[in-house]
């Protein structure tokens, strides 16, 4: 086991620039996710890591060792792949053992290893088969075997989930985490599912464009998001963005989104944002649970207002509603006993304390 | 298709029903539309290949001049002649060099080939495609220039060095040599676009995981793509056998199958014997005894290709 370290590591394509000089240290035992939409540079960072990509510019070291010109043979990695890329003509255990096999171990330890790992993977009675009689599941579970009995430094997942059903992709998720607090092997894991970051994760990085957006933990990307994209990126359904500029009301200092609808912000808010431009156009950010329905007794820093909702979509343990201002679509969190309909007026209340403020130019948190 | 007919049978029982209803109900069976569809090629095949074949086995069973029933008189008489033995033997060494030359060529340039950048691949795979493009009987007159003991590329060329001039279809060995390798010349394209359309269908995810489990190049091409193609491998190995093994316009042109006999061919002493010695029913004879050595490296290969055909 080792951690894994990239230094202003640059991927070029001809005249495209995949991945653009990221830094990233990940420490021994822990897991990283990394996340973000198609063509973020997510997949070609975990294959650089794993030196099936050349690396254009920069370093990327294993165990504290420069490995940019050691070959995937000689880094002590394991990688499972989006399509398992089990071979087809070997048996289960002929898949799992093929690395040991070529490395020469001698065949009592192989098939402990194998055995082993099957017992922890819960594959044991399919080891004589071949792949083509597994089922998705069953593969995936054969494909990380094959990743666990080679004890390498490093496991690199690359969207190991996205062939499987949504069912199958929960419990799986959860055979991973399982496997890891087992096995405490360094991983760094690779998809576009937000929840799959969130749950798996020690660490999340948010790439976006080939460069990182923010890398933290789950709950910190969650409740202090960096940028505009993290924000919008991270959570389901995702963060409310409304357009809003800051005011000075009576010696307080007033958040207007429309022209009937202006808050005024708590006090510590106030204190944070007072030093902004007040002709400044921005963004206020807040997640539909942070918009809820109205109640008696509010607490300090919740606002009320009256809409019209357009939608509503009941989920049995809440009902989301969507409505607009101004021409801006939003989501809320409402009980499933609040009576909210389509098409019917309602009065939300809007947690304060938890809201974000955006520079609606640059996409930066304030 | 077959459903489409099916179903227009099936609206034409429904609009007369009483009117030769067992007729309807034959045509409507999907079974029998296939029948009805495969026909033209059935008959075809039947008039093409099986009544020759058939004529073939006849004809095997009469006397020099056709007259009479001998049996199997003329087997009996072939096995005693050394040359057929010969033949027996050279129809081999041919058939078996020249394939596994063949295929090992095609593999490796295969391989080149599939590791030129998508851009100059088309140029290439072109070229490489020509010998077995051109009409075998031209290119071979081009051979047949090109091993003329006096004036020819080859030996000019090797006067350079010292060596020569070599007899190349003057002498028993070399004209078997020579014959070999146009046959290799000519039939490694083949060997080599097939085995190149199975490079390809090889996911290349399969290589990252070898790479990644510790496979150097050799150990990747023995364990993953050997193994991946070995179906195509043994089709096509069986195919160019087969094509091989029944060879007659290359050494037809190069030798005639001399010096003495030494580069003689099934096809090529069959010819012989049947047409130019006009004993038509010797010919036969020998050229039906391609048919159960063919049979038994065709059982051997299928089977293996059975056996691994559900796995990819």
């Amino acid at each position: 086991m080792a951690d894994v370290a990239l230094r202003k590591v640059v991927k070029r394509y001809d005249d495209v620039e995949a991945v653009r000089g990221i830094d990233l240290d990940i420490s021994d035992h822990e897991f990283i996710v990394l996340v973000g939409p198609s063509g973020c540079g997510k997949s070609t960072t975990l294959r650089m890591i794993a030196g099936l990509e050349d690396i254009t510019d920069g370093d990327i070291m294993i165990g504290g060792d420069v490995v940019n010109d050691v070959p995937p043979k000689d880094r002590d990695i394991a990688m499972v792949f989006q399509n398992y890329a089990l071979y087809p003509h070997m048996t289960v255990a002929e898949n799992m053992s093929f690395g040991l096999r070529l490395k020469h171990y001698p065949k009592a330890e192989i098939k402990a290893r194998v055995t082993e790992a099957a017992r922890l993977l819960d594959i044991t009675d399919l080891i004589d088969r071949k792949p083509k009689q597994l089922s998705g599941g069953q593969r995936q579970r054969v494909a990380m075997g094959r990743a666990i009995v080679r004890n390498p430094k490093v496991f690199l997942f690359d969207e190991p989930l996205s062939n499987l059903d949504a069912k199958l992709r929960v419990q799986m998720r959860i055979e991973i985490k399982k496997v890891h607090q087992k096995v405490r092997t360094t991983t760094v894991y690779v998809t576009h599912d937000q929840v799959e970051a969130m749950t798996l994760a020690d660490r999340v990085v948010v790439m976006n464009k080939g460069r990182i957006e923010q890398i933290g933990t789950p709950n910190e990307l969650y409740h202090k998001p960096a940028t505009r994209f993290v924000a919008g990126f991270i959570g389901s359904p995702a963060m409310n963005f409304i357009p809003c500029r800051l005011e000075d009301a009576g010696g307080k200092l007033n958040i207007r989104l429309t022209d009937r609808i202006s808050f005024p912000l708590p006090p510590a808010r106030a204190a944070r944002y007072n030093v902004l431009p007040r002709t400044e156009k921005l963004l206020l950010g807040i997640r539909p649970e942070h918009l809820t329905e109205s109640h008696a007794h509010l607490e300090p820093g919740v606002e009320t207002f009256d809409t019209v909702l357009d939608v509503t979509e009941p989920m049995g343990m809440e009902t989301l509603v969507y409505f607009g201002l101004e021409g801006t679509p939003v989501c809320g969190r409402v009980d499933p006993n609040a009576g909210a309909k389509d098409g019917a007026p309602m009065r939300l209340a809007v947690d304060l304390n938890n809201m974000h403020l955006l520079n609606e130019a640059t996409g930066a948190v304030l | 298709m077959a459903d489409a007919v099916v179903e227009q049978g099936r609206l034409a029982r429904a609009a007369s029903p009483r009117k030769r209803a067992s007729l309807h109900n034959k045509l409507g069976r999907k079974s029998t539309v296939a029948f009805f569809l495969t026909l033209p090629l059935i008959l075809l095949i039947a008039a093409l290949v099986l009544y020759p074949a058939l004529y073939s086995v006849h004809l095997a069973t009469l006397n020099k001049s056709m007259q009479k029933f001998v049996g199997f008189g003329n087997f009996t008489f072939l096995f005693k002649r050394e040359t057929f033995w010969m033949v027996v033997k050279q129809s081999c060494l041919f058939a078996i060099t020249a394939v596994i030359f063949k295929a090992l060529i095609g593999f490796i340039v295969a391989h080149f080939v599939h590791n030129i950048p998508a851009k100059g691949q088309r140029k290439w795979r072109g070229m490489l495609l020509v010998p077995w493009v051109i009409p075998p009987a031209m290119s071979t007159l081009a051979w047949l220039w090109l091993f003329d003991p006096s004036y020819s590329a080859f030996n000019y060329t090797l006067s350079f060095f010292g060596i020569g001039p070599i007899p190349w279809l003057g002498d028993a060995s070399w004209a078997r040599f020579s014959v070999i390798l146009v046959n290799v010349w000519y039939g490694a394209p083949f060997f080599m676009i097939m085995y190149l359309a199975a490079l390809k269908s090889v996911p290349d995810q399969l290589y990252e995981a070898a790479a990644i489990d510790g496979a150097n190049w050799w150990q990747r091409i023995w364990f993953i793509t050997l193994p991946m193609m070995r179906n195509i491998i043994a089709i096509t190995t069986l195919f160019s056998l087969i094509v091989t093994f029944a060879n007659f316009d290359i050494v037809r042109i190069l030798t005639s199958g001399g010096p003495l006999d030494s580069t003689h061919l099934f096809a090529t002493w069959a010819f012989q014997v049947g047409i130019q010695s006009s004993d038509i029913p010797l010919g036969a004879c020998v050229s039906l005894f391609m048919v159960p050595i063919l049979a038994v490296a065709a059982i051997f290969i299928l089977r293996d290709v059975s056996k691994r055909g559900n796995e990819s």
